[in-house]
């Protein structure tokens, strides 16, 4: 038995479903948004082009082959610029830089210091109830995981190209855009890792 | 003034009512209360004296503005959009075929037109006070754009595609904040906006008056908005690309009744 609002669904999905032959290739798309987008203040056209971590998460839906996941990781860690001895800066200047959802944007002056905007995304500090659920919560990191060289590392390389650990995550690349100082990531590093930090408390 | 002090009343009730502090959403409460307080009819009215104003090298009013069911007729035509249209030979929003009568009826150019897309909360643009006065007469009627012509279907399809192409200095897409169901970007709960369930009460509301920044916003603004915090270049006003999103969100949204102008937070 066929209901009425199973037939209107199988209706509309039909109506709704664009002909195959109206997808774009993914070169049009490229051109499409090079023709429709304009330069303004610091954001620049070369923000559209994609590059070769953006255009495989794309095409594979955030779901790349695992060996060619893994050699694209190996490419962004080589981004990397591990400064030499310890990692970790000033959590209270990190605490700003966590906070801060500034920088990077059209109508923003470059020269002034971005943020990190950590809370967009993650749970970090008990005292920040604010925060956003599409990364991780991060709460008592350090806590629980310690801050020993190797933790200082991985922390201050998931900042700086977050694609080097999870080509597709959803993380941007701090460090690798320029959006974030290394100063900034120590800073940060030491949000995370410091036990004097709150979101260690 | 008295609109903001309107506003900040309704603010205060809702931060003093207990039984608002136990709903699972403070927002919905706090959007029915401020619905009341927001001066949405004062925005149509401006609206409509723009629309009937002779503006322009050809001193025309826009009265004669084709919005797609015929020149002059605006009962249920927002409800309609974006769809082709022949003339152009594109699929448009309502803001896009604004500029169009704009250009066509009054002899302005679409640069004059375009030196101030969006307002502030001291002075909402052209545009917005008219997509104010022509979305008011689609209330009531069921969201029905443009989905058989072969230009609206490649619409549809680029909007999809373009709403998990990642891409800016910071490589989201539309999908990083709005593809999955209950995300939150810090305290603001986030649509999954390729759910018909979740975009339609939105596509229903917009153009809206935005409490928060006592503004008019529209869905030229909200495209362009999500761009600027993607960190890509900025895209421009009734584009393809914007056309195309906003297009795919609007088919998505079919058959849902269209309740707007709406209030946001």
């Amino acid at each position: 038995m066929i209901t009425k609002s199973t037939l209107g669904a199988a209706v509309a999905a039909l109506v709704l479903s664009p002909a195959a032959s109206a997808e774009p290739s993914a070169r049009e798309v490229q051109e499409i948004l090079k023709r429709d987008f304009r330069p303004r203040g610091q954001a620049k056209m070369d923000r559209m082009d994609q590059d070769a971590v953006q255009r495989l998460c794309t095409t594979t839906n955030n779901k790349p082959p695992a060996d060619l996941a893994k050699k694209l990781e190996a490419d962004q860690m080589r981004t990397i610029d591990f400064p030499k001895g310890s990692l970790m800066g000033n959590w209270k200047e990190g605490a700003k830089i966590a906070w801060s959802g500034q920088g990077m944007q059209w109508h923003e002056d470059p020269k002034l210091p971005g943020g990190g905007g950590c809370y967009n995304c993650h749970e970090m500090s008990p005292q920040r109830e604010a925060f956003g659920t599409i990364g991780p919560s991060l709460a008592a990191f350090g806590k629980k995981r310690g801050n020993g060289i190797e933790m200082q590392k991985y922390v201050y390389g998931k900042i700086y190209n977050a694609k080097a650990y999870n080509l597709c995550s959803e993380m941007p690349r701090f460090g690798t855009t320029n959006s974030l100082t290394e100063e900034q990531i120590k800073d940060l590093t030491a949000y995370l890792l410091d036990p004097a930090s709150p979101v260690n408390k | 003034m008295m609109k903001r002090a309107l506003a900040c009343a309704a603010v205060l009730a809702l931060t003093l009512s207990p039984a608002a502090a136990q709903q699972k959403s403070p927002y919905a409460d706090y959007q029915k209360k401020t619905t009341e307080a927001a001066p949405l009819e004062l925005f149509e009215l401006v609206g409509e004296e723009l629309w009937k104003k002779k503006q322009g090298p050809k001193s025309a009013s826009l009265e004669q503005c084709d919005l797609g069911q015929g020149p002059g007729k605006l009962k249920g035509a927002y409800a309609r959009l974006p769809r082709y249209f022949k003339d152009t030979g594109e699929v448009m929003d309502l803001e896009s075929r604004l500029v169009h009568c704009m250009m066509s009826l009054q002899g302005r150019s679409r640069e004059e037109i375009l030196k101030r897309p969006f307002g502030n909360a001291d002075k909402p643009s052209e545009l917005e006070y008219l997509s104010m006065y022509v979305a008011r007469q689609s209330n009531g009627f069921k969201i029905d754009p443009g989905t058989r012509h072969p230009k609206e279907k490649e619409a549809y399809a680029l909007g999809e595609k373009l709403f998990s192409w990642r891409t800016g200095l910071w490589d989201f897409s539309c999908t990083s904040c709005h593809g999955e169901e209950g995300k939150r970007i810090r305290a603001s709960e986030l649509p999954q906006l390729d759910d018909p369930k979740q975009v339609s009460p939105l596509i229903a509301t917009w153009p809206a008056y935005r409490v928060s920044t006592s503004s008019l916003i529209t869905l030229q603004w909200r495209m362009n908005n999500c761009f600027q915090q993607m960190r890509t270049a900025e895209p421009i006003f009734g584009s393809e690309t914007v056309n195309s999103l906003i297009t795919y969100l609007t088919v998505k949204s079919k058959g849902a009744t269209y309740s707007g102008p709406g209030i946001k937070r």
